[in-house]
């Protein structure tokens, strides 16, 4: 309990992971509180590979931390860009009213 | 021992709690702020791990980029009042059970596969680039992005352009009626069409823009 080992790494991420996916699955709101939710799922993905990076002594996780990171600030920033242009367009940003693909 | 126990549960208490908040929380102004508090707190545990350079990196690039966006956004969109109405959707309801059942199986599969992993032995010794001690976490990463990583470094570079101009380009509006300058039109200008040479007869004048 008081050592702090990989595996509470790995669940700190598991529980932030499924925080992720409930906040995509359950959103009502509107598709901002959605990017966050991936935002979220990213975080804990770069939280396992930091983790492993240290408790297996090797650099190359924390690379491709940073690649992760690089990737996730394009995506956010494309992603509002689609959402604004959205709004400007249709003036809503709910997610149920967003059904001009009839998913 | 003690100390990075205490400090570990703290952190990721906060965590957690602010990343449930960020999916839960009425005002979505209060969910940017959230997810602010969340990246902070996880990259105070990278800090506290040995990472530090991604933790400094993860303040400036979420904290003070991403998290700023969202804000920007938000604000700009008008949305933070729309009310939550997470439980009472009224004829797609269906989704809700469905859906957390299926995050929940998801977190029960990611507790027992890895919370509950003991990692094999020969895992440990992979000695692909190990971490020197005597360097500073900073420096040993740039030792290897440099050199080993340079061409996917590159990539990530290119990745963040494209980004930036897609960004641009999206959100990009052209308003008619602004006089702009053309260059196309500027550097197309022939003598011909912009000079005209008139004899002009004696005591009669000439007549300009006729």
């Amino acid at each position: 309990m008081l050592s702090i080992g990989l595996g509470h790494y790995l669940t700190l991420a598991a529980i932030i992971f499924t925080i992720g996916v409930v906040g995509i699955f359950l959103n009502r709101k509107n598709v901002i509180v959605i990017l966050m939710s991936i935002e979220l799922i990213l975080l804990s993905v770069n939280i396992n590979l930091v983790s492993f990076s240290i408790f297996i002594n090797d650099l190359s996780g924390q690379v491709f931390t940073l690649f992760i990171l690089t990737v996730a600030a394009a995506e956010a920033a494309i992603g509002l860009a689609i959402i604004v242009i959205y709004y400007r367009n249709s003036g809503t940003i709910r997610v149920e009213e967003i059904d001009s693909l009839k998913g | 021992m003690i100390a990075h126990a205490v400090v570990f549960y703290i952190f990721s208490f906060i965590a957690i709690v602010s990343a449930i908040m960020v999916t839960t929380s009425r005002n979505t102004v209060h969910s940017v702020f959230f997810l602010i508090l969340d990246f902070i707190s996880i990259s105070c545990l990278f800090i506290m791990i040995g990472a530090e350079f991604l933790g400094m990196i993860m303040l400036i690039v979420y904290v003070g980029a991403v998290a700023v966006l969202f804000l920007f956004v938000v604000m700009m969109l008008n949305v933070a009042q729309q009310k939550n109405e997470w439980f009472v959707a009224s004829d797609s309801s269906s989704h809700i059970p469905i859906g957390l059942l299926v995050s929940l199986v998801i977190f029960s599969e990611l507790l027992i596969v890895v919370g509950g992993w003991k990692y094999k032995a020969e895992l440990q010794d992979s000695i692909n680039i190990n971490l020197n001690l005597n360097l500073t976490n900073t420096q040993s990463l740039g030792n290897v992005i440099y050199t080993d990583y340079v061409h996917l470094f590159q990539l990530s570079g290119m990745v963040l352009l494209v980004a930036m101009i897609g960004a641009i380009v999206l959100t990009f509006r052209k308003r008619s009626g602004l006089k702009t300058q053309s260059y196309l039109r500027q550097i197309s200008r022939e003598r011909n069409e912009g000079v005209e040479l008139i004899d002009v007869e004696t005591k009669k004048g000439v007549k300009i823009d006729a």
